[in-house]
This record gives C-alpha cells, structure tokens and sequence, in this order.
C-alpha cells in the first residue's frame, strides 16, 4: 500500500524528443494519495495508457520521476514493484485451475503452502469464487476469468496498487454494472490504492474518488466527479464529460455581462482583465438551461425535442448557433419560437480552452 | 462459428475428390489386386489369397523378418529424430529474436533448408560428411575418430539423424514460432508482475499456447520421418549392408528393384495401414483440443457479440469495396 | 537475452555450413577438390556453372522441374480453393470423414505410389510427361492446400459473406472479387508450399520420367562418369536447385511463420 508520487513525469517514445508534440505524455506533477480510488479518463491516444505503463514499470519515462511512499521505482522493473494489473482482456493460466491461478503469485514468491491455501481461500471468498476454485480457469465466463486475474492481484497482501487497463471491455453490458460495484466495494474493504484507466466516462465517474481528465498527452484536469461537472477546468472536460456535452458558445465579455450572437447574457461573476485577442467562449451545461416559453428569455429557435427516458432535451438554436436544453416536465411546447432561462452561477467563461475563474459578487477583491 | 448445412458444398468439394481419388484410390486397387496375386512373369497372374500378407506378418519367414526389422529400425528412426527436433525445434523458436530486419533473416536462413530438393539434401551431405573432400568427415577424422559413414553402421546412423535434424528441425522451430507470436503481450506483462520466472513463463504460458502447432509438428515430423526414402538413399543407399533400410528404401527396392510386385504391393497396404492408423489418432487428438480451445471463446463471445462491432476483417472488407 | 542470441547463432550456423561448402566446392575445379580441403577457392572458377548453362541437357532439367512444379501449383490451389470454402463454410454429408481422408494422403508414403503411378501414367499415355509428375503431386499438395486454404478462410467472419450477398453478389463474383482478396497471403502460403513439396519431391517426379520431362534432381545422378565424379558440377547443380527455393522465400518471408502453422494459430 503506497502513496504515489509523480515527480515530473514526462515521456516521448521517440529517441529526443524537442517539441512538445514529440511527447506521448507531457509533465505531470502528482501526488496519488494511498487508498484513493483514482481513474484515467480520456479518449484513446491520450496518453493514459503511457502513464499506466510507467507506473507498472513496462515502460521507463524519459524525464522525471516515480515515488512509491519514498521508494524511487523509476527504474525498477514491474516485478519489483508490487503492483498489480488487471488486463483489457482476461489473462488466466488456462492449464491450471482457478485454485492454482490465484496461488501462482504467492508460489511465485516462494510463500509456505499453508500459507497460501489460506489467502487463497480468503480472496476467493471475497470475489465469490469459492464455487468455482477447482474448475479449470479456461472454461470460464469473460467475467470470471477478470475477477480471477484481479484475485491474483489481491492475494499479495504486500500490492502497493492496483492497475485497471479498461478491465471491462469484454464484459457484458449487464454483468459491467455488478463488477464494478464489487471493484468499488473491495475498495472500501481494502484500503487499496486502485488506478482505473478508461475512456468511459460513466465507468469513470462511478468508480472513483478522484478522477484524471487526459487530452492530448496532458492532464487537463484532476478533480472529484463533482468537480468535473459543475467546473470544468477545460472546455475538453466540458464535452467529454456529460452527455450530452458542455454547451460551447463563442462569446465576447464585458465586465459581468457576456454577449453571444448579439444577446446579452447576465453573469455570476466579474472577469475585469480577460486577455486580449483570445478566443472567450461561454460555456453552460445543458442541466443549468431551462426552456421557457417565448418572451420569457433569451429567444431561441426550437429544433427537436429528444425523449431520452429520464428527461426531455431540446436541440435550440441561438442566433444560429445550437445549443441543448433541459425541458421541464410537464412544460407544453408550441410553434418553434421558445426562449431560455440559464443559471448565471453556473455560467463558465473559456479564454482558449482553459477556464477563467472570475471574480465572485462585488468584483473588488481578490 | 456455427457452419450451416448445406449439401450443395459437395458441388464445391468435387473437383478435388475426383483428382485425388484418381490419384490415390485407383492406384490403391491396382496394389490391392497385386497383393493377392502371384506372377510367373509374362503377365500371368493367379490368386494367391492372403498368402503374402501372411508371409509378411509372420517374423519367422524371411520376407517378415525383412519387414519387421525395416519397421523398428524406422520407428527408432523416427523416436530419435522426434526427441531431437522437438525439444531444439522449441529451444530455437524461444531464441528467435523479437522484431526487426533480425526476424526476416533469421525465417529465411531456417526456410532455406525446407526447400531444397531432397536428393540434392542427401548430396550435400554426402559431400559435407565424406572424409576426403568434405569439411565435417574431415575435421572428424582429424580429431582422431575413425568416421566413414559408408563402412560403419554408427557413422551411418548418426550422419543420416543430423542430416535430417539440419533438413528438418526448422519446420518444428517455425512452427513453434508461430504459435509463440500469437501469444498477446498481456500474457508476459501478467506472469511478469505474478513474478513468474522463465521457467513457469514457458510451463504456464508458452508451452499451453504452444501446444496445438506442437501436435502439427510432431505430426508432420512423424509421417514424414516414417516414409523418408531419398535423403538416405543418396547418401548410404540403405546400407552398410541393411543398417539404414528404412521401410520406403525396402519398398523400392522390393517393387521396382527385384519386381516382386505382389510381396511389394502386400507391404504397400499394411505400411499404409499403419500411417492411415498413426494419422487418424493425431487427427482425433486434434480435433478435440481445437474443440477444446474453440469452446473457451465461444463462452466470452456474447460480451462481443453485444458490443455489434464488426471485427476488424470485416471493416478492411468494407472499406475495399467503398474505395 | 545472451543466450538466446547464442543459440540462434549456433543454429543459423549449423545450417549455413552445408550449404557454404557446396557453394564452396561449386567455385572449385575438380583438381582442386580432389587434392586438399581448402576453405575458399584458390582458383575461382565458373566453369561448372557456364557447363549447366550451355548444356540444353543440364538446363533442360531445370525447365521440366518449373514445368511441373508450375502445372502442380496452379492445379493445386485451383482445385483447393473451392472444397477449403465448402469445408470452412459448410456441413454436408461426410465432411469431417472426407477431410479426414484427404489429409491421409498427404501422410501416405510416395513409396506405395511408385509403382502403381507408374502403371497408371504409362496405360493413359502420359509418361514422361510434365503432366504426369504434376498430377501425381495433386495426392499430396491439394490436401494439403485444401488444409491451408481451410485454415485462412476461417478466419475470415461469415458476416463478409452474407453482407456480399445482400449487396447483391452472386457466388463466383463474390468469391473471386470479395474473398479471394480477404485470403491472399493464405492462398500465397497455400502455393509456396505446393511450390516447395513439389520442388523437392523425387522418388515420384524420377519413377513417372524418362528422358524428355526428366526433372533437374535426377540429371545430377549423371555426373558419375567413366573419369569419376565430377564433383564441381555435382555442386554447381545442387547450389542452382536452391536457388529458386531461396527466391520463393525471400518473397513470402513475412508470412513463413504463419503459413508454417498452416494459418491455424
């Protein structure tokens, strides 16, 4: 059991690197605290799976450093780290039994038979695998072959943490739901420092304390689900997460006022010195957009109306530019003229991607 | 994969079972017919039953003696080159090298021997092992061991083993090769941080993957071993004396040689027999471990089957037809 | 990591010094040969090597080997392509006992052939013919194409098929335009080792011959003269009948593997 520690951590797979596009993953300074359930989220070709590589120790980065606790693991190799990983795809010893998969690390390691048939027995106990612990591993289901390589992981009593690589791509739609609150639950249990890469963001968000946003070879973003939501450091975090996505809207401010497509939107928050000749953009999630019947905001031309089961969106246009909002139940909609109502707390303003944080009521202080 | 019955396909199978049934069971009948007959010469035949299969089985007749000892000294044959080729056939997939220009020239070097035509196998040989004018005779001889592969049994023996271990030992090797390259990288990383050494790597890993090219190859090596006729023909003509009369030499010799076409054609069918025997039990063998490796998938299958992605054959399909 | 690399090099090794000394002794005259191991020609020569290439006698055997090697080939995969789809597709009536068989063959021994082969060649009219010696092959190499073809097929999902189907593609047009694309490096798999059994196969190729298809293999028996052996050419001739094997190789090198395992890995 560890705390993490990623002293500017940066990679390229190529031989010398010199731009920053030369680098896989670009710096990234952190501290993973020891028990925190962690995810990596981002689309593929973001660089999480670079990082997960140097923190299982396949793969050595070209700069920086990596701490367990006050360990330097930089260089060692991943035997010598005691991590543990659970693949994309279920890797099980397929001559042996599922017994025998979960003793192979502790015979591996040359702990005393007693020993290991009782942790065996311990952490087949805790996965649900006592039934199965003396059928061959190679007949079993996609999911139970990922529990048993997870079994393996957790029958170290001394693992630092544990790796997840996308662990539940071939899994069934229904049976993801089950393994992923049986991760959160041994989480609880263990007080296992867990890192779960995945680029789905549901996976993401319902597994984690803390989750790590990667775009494009950096962290944009490392924050509670939360926070992901409601202050999207990022207007990339702002689509990526949430579906729909962030509302986007190329806008010009003027003091607590921002102005899109002509129409004058009242804001929270003051943003006094915004950078010259950057791209501003204004961005609000569609929960915080409220349609509303004509007259009653700011008019909008109303394009469709999606039933999505829990709630209803509407897909509007705002002097040409589109944008979705909430629809409240019940509300009655007619002709295709409609206004909207948006939070102004919730209003975030973007000065080239990146979130500016303006100043609260009053705008004097600091 | 579940194949849908359709008897039109024997439509599609004909053409080949018409060709080698021309080839295979015409030819068969005309040996059956031998075999039961006798000739005096001038193509006057008579019935003589199951006379020769009799003299054949029995060791005590000289005919039986001949064929019994042709077959042990075969299948020893076959043991020893097995329990060579497979374990250096392994040893030397395992040492290939993993990527780059290395990979290329290292297939083709091991390819190079597998097509050069096997009489001319037996020439290089011959030449490469005399004691006179051929580098391993010669450096033998030098230190001090008396080697001559036409006079001594042993020599023969041995000369005739390595000759085949150098023809063949690449087939096993690039089979096994094979197999290895379609272990995935995650399997290495797993038994890395299970802190598994080269040992269970091999035993847990490689070995299990392995095992279906394996049974191929012990297949392949076994018939071919057991009906080899030409690399030990050029190079010791079955001899010293009969020391390297392997059951096709005597065959050759018995029908083409001595024309004794109904002794020849009796041991033609019994030889047959038992390859068709051999190879029916590895066929059975196989076809249960691929059941056995295919229904393990078969089980994930639906996590694929919902995701309704193409596989990846199916879009390169696609994406040729559009362009 | 060491001892792999010294293993793979003992073995290339092992396998290239028969092969250098008969390249070796092909460079030789026969003088040279005959009076002292020496390990490089002290008087290179070509002579052996202008001697093959003059000699429609010499050369001629190289032509009746392509001839039927060639013949075998394109008969081989013509005939496999259709029954390895028809195996790889479908269930019919005595598919698996049919398979069965037809891998028998492969494993029967040219041995029992002979003879019958023989027989069979002379009563048609076709001895000594390229046909003959082609055909014969067919007992060994379209079972084993039909095994190969079988294995890449497989690979590819049927939904490639019922999708060409809906498009609207009848059967040969799919099958030549769609499929036959989608298993090319198995059909190139398929053809170089029909190409290879062919190539080095001689007991049949040497029984179904006499004088005018007689294969290259078997005109190197004749460097046995009243003068002895003429080593040189025996050597020379035996470096050229590696040579189209090598060229083979060097052209599907990035399929060996796979194709070895018989595309069914």
């Amino acid at each position: 059991m560890a705390r993490i520690t990623l002293d500017h951590l940066a990679h390229a797979y190529g031989p010398h690197p010199k731009e920053p596009q030369d680098y896989a993953l670009k710096e990234i300074d952190h501290v993973w605290r020891q028990g925190g359930a962690y995810a990596l989220l981002g689309p593929s070709g973001c660089g999480k799976s670079t990082l997960l590589n140097i923190i299982s120790g396949l793969v050595v980065p070209t700069r920086g450093r990596i701490l367990f606790d006050d360990r330097d693991v930089t260089t060692l190799p991943t035997e010598a780290r005691n991590i543990a990983q659970v693949f994309q795809f279920p890797v099980v010893y397929d001559t042996m039994t599922v017994r025998e998969n979960l003793a192979f690390p502790l015979r591996n390691r040359r702990v005393p038979a007693p020993a290991v048939r009782a942790r065996v027995e311990e952490i087949a106990g805790l996965l649900d695998l006592r039934g199965v612990l003396d059928r061959k591993a190679s007949n079993l289901t996609a999911d139970m072959k990922q529990t048993i390589s997870l079994g393996r992981g957790l029958v170290r009593p001394d693992v630092a943490a544990i790796l997840f690589d996308e662990p539940l791509t071939v899994i069934d739609p229904h049976l993801k739901w089950q393994l992923r609150s049986m991760l959160k639950e041994l989480h609880r249990k263990l007080d296992l420092t867990m890192i779960y890469v995945t680029h789905d963001q549901t996976e993401a968000l319902t597994f984690a304390d803390t989750v790590v946003v990667m775009h494009d070879g950096a962290v944009v973003q490392t924050g509670t689900p939360d926070e992901l939501f409601e202050r999207p450091a990022h207007t990339f975090v702002g689509h990526f997460i949430g579906s729909p996505g962030m509302n986007l809207l190329p806008a010009r401010v003027e003091g607590r006022t921002a102005y899109v497509e002509g129409h004058a939107i009242p804001l929270a928050r003051g943003y006094p010195d915004l950078p010259e000749g950057r791209r501003i953009e204004l961005g609000v999630r569609p929960e915080y957009v409220h349609l509303a019947p004509r007259g009653l905001g700011l008019p909008v031309r109303l394009r469709r109306i999606d039933d999505i089961g829990r709630q209803r969106l509407a897909r509007v246009e705002l002097g040409g530019r589109p944008l979705v909002a909430t629809v409240a139940e019940g509300q009655s909609l007619d002709g295709d003229e409609a206004a909207l109502t948006l939070d102004p707390r919730q209003i975030h303003i973007y000065a080239d991607g990146a979130l500016v944080p303006g100043l609260a009521a009053g705008g004097g202080a600091p | 994969m579940t194949k849908t019955v359709n008897q039109k396909a024997w439509l599609l199978v004909l053409p080949v079972f018409l060709v080698v049934a021309f080839s295979a069971v015409l030819p068969l009948m005309t040996v059956v017919n031998y075999s039961m007959q006798d000739t005096f010469g001038n193509n006057q035949f008579f019935w003589n039953g199951i006379g020769w299969f009799q003299e054949l089985l029995d060791p005590a007749s000289q005919f039986g003696e001949r064929f019994f000892d042709a077959l042990w000294r075969n299948l020893l044959f076959s043991a020893v080159i097995l329990a060579i080729e497979v374990p250096l056939g392994i040893a030397v997939a395992l040492a290939m090298p993993r990527e780059g220009r290395a990979v290329a020239f290292c297939l083709v070097v091991m390819a190079l021997p597998l097509l050069i035509p096997w009489n001319v196998v037996g020439t290089i040989w011959q030449v490469f092992a005399r004691g006179d004018i051929g580098l391993l005779g010669y450096l033998i001889n030098r230190l001090g061991i008396d080697y001559n592969y036409a006079g001594s049994a042993l020599a023969a023996w041995s000369t005739i083993v390595v000759m085949d271990v150098w023809h063949w030992t690449s087939l096993v090797a690039l089979l096994c090769y094979a197999g290895l390259k379609s272990i995935p990288d995650a399997y290495y990383q797993a038994a890395r941080i299970d802190g598994a050494g080269a040992l269970a790597v091999f035993r847990t890993i490689q070995l299990p993957k392995m095992r279906r090219v394996l049974l191929i190859a012990v297949l392949l090596r076994f018939m071919d071993s057991f009906m080899i006729y030409t690399e030990p023909f050029v190079l010791t003509g079955g001899g010293p004396g009969n020391a390297t009369t392997f059951l096709s030499i005597d065959l050759v010799k018995l029908a083409l040689g001595q024309f004794d076409l109904g002794r020849a054609a009796a041991m033609s069918l019994v030889y047959n027999l038992i390859i068709l025997a051999t190879c029916w039990v590895f066929y059975t063998v196989m076809t249960n471990v691929d059941a056995g490796s295919r229904a393990a998938p078969a089980q994930s299958d639906p996590a694929d089957a919902a995701g309704s992605s193409l596989p990846p054959a199916a879009t390169v399909a696609l994406d040729r037809r559009a362009a | 990591m060491r001892g792999r690399n010294v293993v793979m090099t003992l073995y290339l090794l092992f396998l290239m010094l028969p092969i250098y000394w008969l390249v070796n002794m092909s460079l030789k005259t026969n003088q040279e040969i005959t009076t002292g191991l020496t390990l490089w020609p002290r008087d290179i020569t070509f002579a052996n090597y202008v001697r093959i290439f003059t000699d429609p006698s010499w050369y001629g055997g190289y032509l009746n080997s392509l001839t039927y090697v060639g013949i075998n080939t394109v008969l081989s995969i013509g005939l496999a392509l259709p029954a390895a789809y028809a195996f790889s597709r479908y269930r019919f009536i005595g598919d698996k006992h049919l398979f069965f068989w037809l891998l028998s063959n492969r494993m029967a021994p040219p041995a029992v052939f002979a003879l019958p082969f023989f027989n069979l060649y002379s009563a048609v009219g076709l001895f000594d013919t390229p046909w003959s010696v082609a055909l014969a092959h067919c007992l060994f190499n379209v079972p084993l194409a039909v095994w190969i073809l079988e294995g890449f097929m497989s690979g590819v999902p049927r939904e490639i098929d019922e999708t060409a189907a809906i498009d609207g593609y009848g059967f040969p047009r799919f099958f030549v335009r769609i499929f036959m694309p989608l298993i090319a490096s198995g059909i190139g798999v398929a053809a170089f080792f029909c190409f290879m059994f062919s190539w080095v196969e001689l007991l049949l190729a040497r029984t179904l011959t006499s004088v005018n298809a007689k294969p290259i293999a078997a005109t190197m028996t004749r460097t046995v003269s009243a003068a002895g052996m003429d080593w040189g050419l025996l050597a020379a001739a035996g470096v050229l009948t590696i040579v189209p094997g090598a060229l083979v190789i060097w052209f599907v090198r990035n399929y060996i593997a796979k194709g070895f395992a018989l595309g069914r890995v």
